[in-house]
């Protein structure tokens, strides 16, 4: 496998897992935490060995064209910075799923939380490895649903389905944004390849839709990473798993935003525009996040505070605009997935083993969990910068790009104050968490008794910790090549120089650092009783984000429903009379524009008989419109006269196919609609109150017609003037000229329904198999209104009339009934169905075909129906249309498959001539095979339908019930 | 001939239309019946009117000139088998309908006496 091929290899193997694991059984914890560590890890494996391959400036790519011509491929590529993110999305997702594997209770079903987990991982994985700007969107998208599908992953807890949903809806809201940026992107930068984009930053950034394709672009970013005012569903994501905060709350979905900022950071950056929204939303972001977490009770919404805290921190350096910062932001990324990756799970420990989460309820747990509360003091020291540990070095950056000048704004000017105090406010939340978890008193009146963790449970927390350690302390022989590969293919030539060393000498960052540490220590001693006592945090919590998504959202479900109401309808006359409207307006409009006139085509000389066949057609329709209210039947007839008009023009007008098939349809349609005559209800003369039909009847009617009359005008008109103009050049004379040479036929109408178009057509017999089956279905369950159920007049004589002779049986006076007609009609079944037979094998080259054969045939078949009767019938044949149809659609892929056996596309026809003796030479094609496959599902739906509808007459339903009025009686017997 | 034929597709299509705005499912029915009548014949009527030239070619080397345009045939074709389909299952419906609402009307419940 190439490097850049085994990055699809890559993508797929946490696709595997999840798939695997959805499929273990609901107890199996272990072999689902087995399977999507193993893939994982495998994963990882694999993409630690492309290093070397990435440590190059340029990305390792691989293509898969999807639709080229739409700019729509399948990319993947990695560079140095991916890298980077996809180690982390596969280093601390290995992690956590040991972490869940002993977090999550026996009792729930864990497999599906692997499940999950492992397709989080995969799309976020997708969402790193995109060299496209549409695919990056559909990966987003996937993160947001998974995101979703884990946070309510205890859909039996409400706050668990609030939050799942909010979350939901906020990042998904992000995501229209961000397609519509990334489009806008796209086509500023012709093409949606990133690399392309990439390229032509200055184009784009002086184009005239740079601003709202940043501003869209943003609101997609800032949604998925809880920017300042979309922060406020992650604090209610926090109903989830532990494991899930820690895995895609902290380290990885909400930093997919933040991926997209410095990913398009060479591109969009650099502008006032950028500067302002961005460096104010992060400055805005961090302040209120740290503020807010200042005052939380619960450990995990601390924590979630703390996050958007320091994701509005990363925001503000990308803000900032200027290389260096840039670097900073890369290194807090990392950095911070670390550190609170393990916090989180160090707050699940604690959740875990004590019952509870609330900062107020905790104290002294160091006694009974030293190395937990050892390894969450480290990752709550790193959290708050403390010298020597991975987040001092990141802290150090940021608060140093803080003095730097950028714009000469006020902001400039305050920047360095509100560093320092966002600074000291992390260190009090840092400080109160770990000293009102793990010192004071020992508890009391916890759900549990606290007690150490399992091992394997902190070896997740331990590695992460370790890790803090190292980089903080060797930062040049850890982290620093890594690091470097992945600013060099963000920033490329503009890398600048920076040095990731834990000592730069005494300067003002040092100094903000030590202002912070004493003062967050300080804050923390002066304030600590009261801020257990206060029950929302001051100013920031009277921006209730929750309370104003819900009205958001209540107001425009209340205007859906108004919406509705006003301008809805359930009605189906008024949708159609809605729709006929607008077709005549949009119809109507281009002849309003340039005006109507006839073409110059010459035209047929009209023969007198078409006049007449017409004249009789038109005198049919329009009666058959008159009558069908009161006389069914005699509609019916017309409508078939209509019919059979039409199928005498198809021949006329050289279509010898579609009037052989027009006329065998049309029998059927027949038969059809006779045998739903039974159900319908009697028809009674419409009785109005007064002497003459009411004004509101009548013109309605008279609005009908009128829009029937417009409607038929129109399509005259727009016949006509198309009849009159010269055909178009086309795809016809191809199919003409190579139906024989290339598709072995000369009737090129069934060549082109069984060879150049077979696609359609397979596609075709698929709706009319759905269809049986459906009408086949709504039959079992058919019940009759309770006026059709009893027994017809005629029947009803019949009985009673036989149950009145004496040794007469019930059924005696018609069992001689049409008795000639009806030998004639048995006798005519072999006769019918060689016919089928014919019109099949001889459509290739003549009129015929499948679809007329397989009329023929069920029209044999309903023959015999008719004739003797169903029982008598079935008692002899035994036909089964379901197979019928399966059969056939087998025969038709099969027929289409064997051609890419052969190595020709799918579908293709191979025809030669075989020498029979007698007959002489045949010639025989594989469409003849598809023909027979077309064939036999026309025989089994037109079969299926009929005998179904059939069969209701001879169930003997139960005469329904008093109770039967209220709905709830039984089901009328199966005739089965 | 083309004045014949656009005036049957026009009578086809005001009566079709006419019985689509019935409340009665069983005139439904038949006005799509009509309907697809004279779509059918106006999908023919875009390939241009030809008598006696129906599109089996020869074996040797074929003029298209010679004959009709195969493709509206083609399309028309599974469109009378399609209709047929439509109309059955349409059908199934409407008796489902009668039976659960014990009324034809097509919105299932009656708005008139």
């Amino acid at each position: 496998m190439t490097d850049a091929g085994s990055l699809f290899f890559i993508l797929a193997l946490p696709y595997l897992g999840a798939i695997i694991a959805a499929f273990l059984p609901a107890r199996g914890r272990n072999w689902a935490s087995s399977f999507t560590g193993l893939t994982t890890l495998l994963a990882l494996g694999l993409l630690v060995r492309l290093y070397p391959a990435v440590s190059q400036e340029v990305p390792l790519r691989e293509t898969v064209p999807w639709l080229p011509s739409l700019g729509l491929d399948l990319t993947m590529r990695l560079d140095g910075f991916s890298w980077l993110f996809a180690v982390l999305i596969l280093g601390i997702g290995a992690l956590v799923i040991l972490y869940a594997r002993y977090y999550m209770s026996p009792d729930d079903p864990v497999p599906r939380f692997f499940s999950f987990l492992q397709a989080f991982m995969g799309s976020m994985l997708g969402l790193v490895l995109s060299g496209n700007l549409v695919q990056i969107v559909f990966f987003w998208e996937m993160t947001s649903l998974f995101s979703f599908l884990l946070i309510g992953y205890w859909h039996h807890n409400q706050a668990a389905r609030d939050g799942a949903r909010m979350a939901l809806i906020m990042t998904a809201t992000g995501g229209v944004c961000l397609l519509v940026g990334l489009l806008l992107l796209g086509q500023i930068a012709g093409s949606y390849d990133i690399d392309v984009v990439l390229a032509k930053g200055a184009l784009i950034r002086s184009h005239d839709l740079y601003l709202p394709t940043l501003i869209l672009i943003l609101i997609g970013a800032f949604t998925k990473s809880a920017q300042f005012p979309f922060h406020f569903w992650l604090p209610h994501a926090m109903a989830a798993p532990t494991p899930v905060s820690a895995y895609l709350h902290s380290a990885t979905m909400v930093k997919a935003g933040i991926y997209l900022l410095i990913l398009l950071w060479p591109v969009l950056s650099g502008t006032e525009a950028w500067y302002l929204i961005v460096a104010t939303t992060g400055l805005a972001t961090l302040l209120v996040g740290a503020w807010s977490a200042i005052f939380q009770h619960d450990l995990k919404g601390l924590l979630a505070y703390s996050t958007i805290s320091h994701l509005g921190l990363i925001t503000l350096l990308l803000g900032l605009g200027s290389p260096l910062a840039a670097v900073a932001a890369i290194f807090h990324t990392v950095n911070h997935a670390t550190f609170k990756a393990s916090l989180f799970m160090a707050a699940g420990i604690i959740d875990h083993e004590t019952g509870t989460r609330d900062l107020r309820k905790l104290s002294g747990l160091i006694r009974f969990m030293p190395i937990t509360a050892t390894l969450a003091m480290v990752a709550a020291a790193a959290m708050a910068g403390v010298p020597l540990l991975n987040g001092f070095l990141s802290k150090e950056m940021f608060l140093a790009e803080a003095l730097e000048a950028h714009s000469g704004t006020v902001l400039d000017r305050v920047l360095p104050v509100l560093a320092t105090l966002a600074s000291m406010f992390s260190v009090l939340y840092s400080v109160r968490f770990i000293h009102q978890t793990f010192f004071g008193p020992a508890p009391t009146g916890l759900p549990r008794t606290p007690h150490e963790a399992p091992h394997w449970m902190r070896l997740p927390i331990e590695i992460l910790v370790l890790l803090c350690l190292i980089v903080g302390i060797i930062p040049a022989l850890t982290i620093a090549p890594f690091l470097h590969s992945a600013v060099l293919s963000v920033l490329g030539e503009r890398t600048p120089i920076y040095s990731l060393a834990i000592w730069h000498g005494f300067n003002m960052p040092l100094l903000m650092s030590v202002i912070a540490l004493f003062g967050g220590a300080l804050l923390y001693r002066l304030f600590r009783r009261r801020l257990n006592e206060t029950a929302q945090s001051p100013i920031i919590g009277r921006l209730k984000g929750r309370r104003s998504f819900e009205a958001v959202l209540a107001a425009l479900i209340n205007g859906a429903r108004v919406a509705y109401r006003l301008l809805g309808t359930r009605r189906q006359q008024v949708m159609l009379r809605l729709i006929i409207v607008t077709a005549l307006v949009a119809g109507a409009l281009p002849f309003v524009r340039l005006g109507y006139s006839a073409g110059t085509r010459p035209q047929i000389l009209i023969d007198p008989v078409f006049a007449l066949l017409w004249l009789l057609g038109g005198v049919a329709a329009v009666s058959a419109a008159m009558l069908a209210k009161f006389h069914r039947l005699a509609a019916l007839t017309l409508v078939g006269v209509a019919g059979l008009s039409t199928c005498i023009s198809f021949v006329w007008l050289s279509a010898p196919d579609l009037g052989l098939t027009q006329l065998l349809v049309e029998i059927i349609t027949l038969v059809l609609l006779l045998l739903g005559l039974r159900w319908l209800p009697l028809r009674l003369p419409d009785f109005w109150s007064g002497e003459r039909t009411p004004f509101a009847v009548r013109f309605r009617r008279g609005g009908d017609l009128l829009l029937a009359s417009l409607g038929g005008i129109g399509a005259a008109a727009l016949a006509y003037s198309v009849m009159t103009r010269p055909a178009p050049d086309g795809i016809s004379p191809y199919f003409m000229e190579q139906a024989y040479p290339g598709g072995g036929g000369t009737n090129v109408v069934n060549v082109i329904l069984v060879d150049f178009r077979g696609f359609d057509t397979l596609g075709e017999i698929t709706v009319l198999s759905i269809v049986a089956l459906t009408v086949f279905t709504l039959l079992r369950r058919f019940r009759p209104a309770a006026e059709s159920v009893a027994l017809p007049d005629q029947q009803q004589a019949q009985n009673a009339s036989d149950d009145a002779r004496d040794g007469a049986e019930r059924g005696d006076t018609a069992l001689h009934y049409l008795l000639v007609p009806r030998i004639i009609m048995e006798w005519l079944f072999p006769v019918i169905l060689t016919c089928a037979l014919y019109l099949l094998t001889r459509g290739h080259d003549l009129p015929g075909g499948g679809f007329a054969g397989g009329v023929t045939a069920s029209i044999a078949i309903l023959l015999l129906y008719m004739a003797s009767g169903t029982r008598s019938v079935e008692a002899r044949l035994n036909i089964q249309p379901v197979r019928w149809i399966s059969a056939g659609l087998l025969l038709t892929c099969l027929t289409g498959a064997a051609a890419t056996l052969f190595g020709f596309p799918f579908l293709s026809t191979h025809f030669r001539y075989l020498d029979l003796p007698v007959i002489g030479p045949v010639p025989v094609a594989s469409a003849l095979l598809f023909d027979i496959g077309v064939f036999a599902v026309v025989v089994g739906t037109t079969v299926l339908i009929l005998i179904a509808l059939a069969h209701q007459s001879i169930r003997t339903p139960r005469v329904p019930r008093a109770a039967d009025e209220t709905g709830n009686a039984e089901q009328p017997g199966e005739a089965r | 001939m083309e004045t014949a034929l656009a005036l049957a597709i026009g009578i086809l299509t005001a009566s079709g239309l006419w019985l689509l705005f019935r409340p009665r499912t069983f005139q439904v029915v038949l006005g799509l019946s009509l309907l697809s009548y004279a779509v059918n014949l106006f999908i023919i009527a875009a390939g241009r009117l030809r008598t006696d030239a129906p599109p089996i070619v020869g074996k040797g080397v074929v003029d298209p000139a010679f004959y009709v345009d195969p493709v509206p045939q083609a399309l028309v074709l599974t469109a009378i088998v399609i209709s047929f389909a439509t109309t059955a299952l349409l059908l199934v419906v409407l008796l489902a309908s009668r039976g659960l609402t014990g009324t034809d009307h097509v919105d299932g419940e009656d708005d008139e006496p």
